[in-house]
């Protein structure tokens, strides 16, 4: 049996589902950034595959994957030092807990 | 090559889906750290070395690292500490429902391209993809690679300054 385009898209695609589900249902604020990333690495994984499969002669997807990866990292280093400073701040992570940033 | 094929795309499925039921956010992190090394494993598969020990690296060595610090020092450990407001379950069903809908829809009306095999490719060597990110050429990079070294430096001092004693 040979792999072919879509059998790398299918699992990406459950990915980004289930990324997205627990983005809109989570409560906390963490769980909530660890449903985004899986949204992100199944859009990174789209991007290798398909650069992989239809252009192997251009590397665009599989560098835009690494800005992107880097993107992440410095977004979610961000993100959790405002949800812990929210966290001194109102004693809690819940997002209906978050009402004003002002300390 | 097909085994590993299927272990990676059941571990994602599986890992990905776990991440988002589970009570404890401290097992949803790690559900997390399963779900990047099977997303590495897929790179390693593309014969893109190193996108791998990249995601392994920035992703298992520094973000869930970063997500158990936080979990840590926000939650009891051993807590259920969320409880799913019900009255959002069903949109977000419904919302990622949808959206598998639609996106498989779109994937199976693009037949002809979705069931094309791996093409060879040149070897790809850290030194091309040193001349492509230094380079301002054709194929180069240049000008998003400052411009991430300076995201980078701004976040840095944007963590330092959210996060300091006051």
């Amino acid at each position: 049996m040979e792999i072919k385009l879509l059998y790398y898209l299918v699992p990406s695609l459950v990915m980004f589902c289930c990324g997205l589900y627990g983005f809109l249902t989570r409560k906390n604020m963490i769980a909530m950034l660890i449903s985004l990333e899986l949204m992100l690495n199944a859009v990174d994984i789209n991007f290798t595959v398909v650069n992989r499969y239809l252009f192997p002669g251009s590397q665009e997807g599989m560098i835009f994957t690494l800005f992107a990866i880097a993107i992440a990292a410095a977004e979610t280093a961000l993100a959790i030092a405002i949800i812990i400073n929210l966290y001194r701040v109102t004693k809690k992570v819940d997002i209906d807990e978050a009402k004003q940033l002002k300390g | 090559m097909e085994i590993l094929y299927a272990i990676v795309a059941l571990a994602i499925i599986i890992f990905s889906v776990l991440t988002v039921t589970t009570r404890k956010i401290l097992r949803s992190a790690t559900y997390l750290l399963f779900t990047l090394f099977a997303a590495a494993i897929v790179y390693f598969m593309m014969d893109y070395e190193f996108l791998g020990a990249v995601q392994i690296a920035v992703y298992a060595g520094g973000i869930v690292v970063l997500f158990v610090f936080s979990i840590l020092l926000t939650t009891h450990p051993g807590s259920n500490s969320e409880k799913l407001a019900n009255r959002h379950v069903w949109w977000g069903i419904l919302a990622a429902v949808a959206t598998a809908a639609v996106t498989g829809w779109a994937l199976l009306s693009r037949c002809a391209d979705l069931f094309s095999s791996k093409p060879e490719m040149a070897d790809y060597t850290m030194q091309d993809l040193g001349n492509a990110m230094l380079s301002t050429g054709h194929g180069g990079y240049l000008l998003p690679f400052e411009a991430v070294s300076v995201l980078l430096l701004a976040c840095i001092i944007g963590a330092v300054v959210v996060a300091r004693k006051r």
